[in-house]
């Protein structure tokens, strides 16, 4: 692409925090929250938001993610891009995202392993696909385009999935080491849809992490899930981020950190959202075994991967 | 239109998504044999219910008017009849009050659209481009004989709206929560809604106020807007109108015949 793209605004405030934030904790930042988290003043961590909720022109969004922004590190999650589909990447949507990192020059940007849109519907969901040489070139090329775009390195997603296509010819976890060998993209691992997937597709999560290529990572997110039943009765885990993130996913993101090093950790937590110290709680769980981590490396007990 | 893509499973795998008389696409599979019907529901649901809520996010107040079992079921009909072309949803649902004025069960409610109307204004209000709004002082400044030719610009968020019935006084009482008051809905009302720095306000007009406010965001001059009004409404007040349009944020700057 020749054309350049000027942000609708340029940034309003001196930013700060625009590099790598090493092995700290953050949030997804809820509006609800904000009176709360301004009133505490700068504090140890980040924050993240969903890309298209900050797309409109301006109004109180805005001034919301900008005294957010002045204070901490940011994480610009798209949610909407669709790269894992076989539609041409929507170009409007493509400069509005681009703008937004711009504006905001966030400390990490990503998006997801998915789609959610075709023809002209807009699905509002993460949907799946086959993995295929085929749609393997498809994303390269769309996420080649976002980063053209964007003049950094994405962060790609692991999807939480509830089917399997029949003609997917590889494992995701192969799918995705060529997508970053290819693309240079990084990778955001969320080990709660490592888990969900591992669930409704009865393989072993630590063989996924096994095969993973954990130094892409520069990102993870926690959430928690919800359980129903599939077809046979058994049990189909929905990664439904409306709850604490549940136990067996902290042990298998102590085993991605004690394998991988520190890195910056994200608690997403999206409906039922509950009060600001419940959700800060969770994140100091996370900073808890970030910080025994770097104190091991420190130590020379452990070389970060 | 776009070329067919040469990777056919998203075309197999979504319409399914919003029509529940089609079956499961044969393209998907559970593990090892399993079935993929409730599995592929997840993905049904998911959709359906998040674009549900996203109508009612634009629309609390028709939500409050008819329960959430009425508007849950009325928008389920409209995200399946006319789901989202933006991935943007706070753009969503702009068919949405058009879709009430025709819904069966609704039309015991005649002013249900027009509440929506409203709503749908003030989220447009909410997200519109950031503005300083005009200065009272400047309009003092101009000389009267320049003032028939003024013209005005509005402010991004500014927006005008007409109802035959109370819509604006039922739009107010069912979105901040309190008791409900008795409403004579049979009152024609016209809304302004604007938001002067980051606080989206909805106003009531006068008689003529609507014609007025519509004349000058749509570009008339002043004049022209004033001789409209007056036809609407006789004694209409021009100098207590142009002053409380002015004092709600609804424009930016003077166009014409403006002294600076």
């Amino acid at each position: 692409m020749s054309t350049v793209i000027q942000p609708t605004r340029p940034a309003a405030m001196p930013l700060r925090f625009a590099m790598p934030i090493g092995g700290v904790a953050g949030t997804s930042f809820k509006p609800e929250h904000l009176a709360d988290i301004l009133e505490a003043g700068p504090r140890r961590g980040f924050f993240e938001v969903h890309a298209e909720n900050y797309m409109g022109d301006g109004g109180p969004p805005h001034r919301a993610l900008e005294a957010i922004r002045r204070d901490h590190p940011l994480s610009l999650h798209g949610v909407c891009m669709s790269i894992g589909g076989p539609r041409p990447l929507d170009k409007a949507h493509l400069a509005r995202f681009r703008s937004l990192v711009a504006r905001y020059q966030p400390a990490l940007v990503s998006e997801h392993l998915a789609w959610s849109t075709h023809e002209t519907s807009f699905f509002n969901d993460l949907l799946p696909l086959p993995y295929t040489e085929a749609t393997l070139a498809c994303v390269c090329d769309h996420i080649d385009q976002v980063q053209e775009a964007i003049r950094r390195p994405l962060l790609l997603e692991n999807p939480s999935t509830y089917v399997a296509f029949r003609d997917s010819a590889m494992r995701e976890t192969e799918f995705i080491r060529a997508v970053t060998e290819r693309t240079g993209c990084g990778l955001l691992l969320d080990v709660n849809n490592v888990f969900v997937s591992a669930t409704n597709h009865g393989y072993s999560a630590l063989d996924y992490l096994a095969d993973f290529p954990l130094s892409r990572v520069q990102e993870i997110h926690l959430a928690g899930h919800a359980e129903q039943a599939d077809d046979e009765g058994d049990l189909l885990l929905i990664d439904s981020h409306d709850g604490p993130v549940a136990d067996a996913v902290w042990k298998l993101y102590e085993i991605v950190i004690q394998r991988r090093g520190a890195v910056p950790t994200l608690i997403e937590w999206d409906s039922k959202i509950p009060d600001w110290p419940v959700l800060q709680a969770e994140a100091a769980a996370a900073q808890a075994i970030l910080d025994r981590d770097q104190a091991a490396v420190f130590a020379g007990e452990r070389h970060a991967a | 239109m776009l070329p067919e893509p040469s990777l056919p499973f998203a075309a197999a795998f979504a319409p399914a998504l919003l029509d529940p008389a089609r079956s499961t696409p044969s393209v998907v599979t559970g593990p090892n044999g399993k079935a993929a019907g409730r599995r592929y529901d997840v993905y049904r649901n998911n959709v359906t219910v998040s674009l549900i809520d996203a109508l009612a996010a634009v629309y609390p107040a028709v939500q409050r008017i008819t329960g959430p079992e009425f508007f849950r079921a009325m928008a389920r009909f409209h995200v399946r009849s006319h789901p989202p072309t933006s991935p943007l949803l706070f753009e969503y649902g702009r068919d949405f009050p058009a879709f009430i004025e025709a819904y069966e069960h609704a039309q015991d409610m005649p002013w249900l659209a027009d509440v929506a109307r409203i709503e749908r204004a003030w989220l447009d209000a909410y997200h519109a481009a950031d503005a300083a709004p005009l200065s009272p002082a400047r309009l003092s400044a101009v000389t009267p004989d320049h003032l028939a030719d003024l013209v005005f610009v509005p402010h991004p968020a500014a927006r005008c709206l007409r109802s035959q019935y109370a819509a604006v006084t039922i739009f107010a009482a069912n979105r901040d929560g309190a008791p409900l008051p008795r409403i004579d809905a049979s009152t024609p009302e016209d809304a302004l809604i604007t938001r002067p720095a980051f606080d989206v306000t909805v106003h009531r007009l006068p008689p003529g106020g609507a014609v007025f406010a519509d004349g000058l965001i749509s570009g008339l001059s002043l004049g022209e807007a004033a001789a409209s009004a007056l036809d609407a409404a006789a004694g209409f007040d021009i100098a207590a109108n142009i002053a409380g349009l002015i004092e709600a944020g609804t424009f930016i700057s003077l166009a014409c015949g403006d002294p600076s």
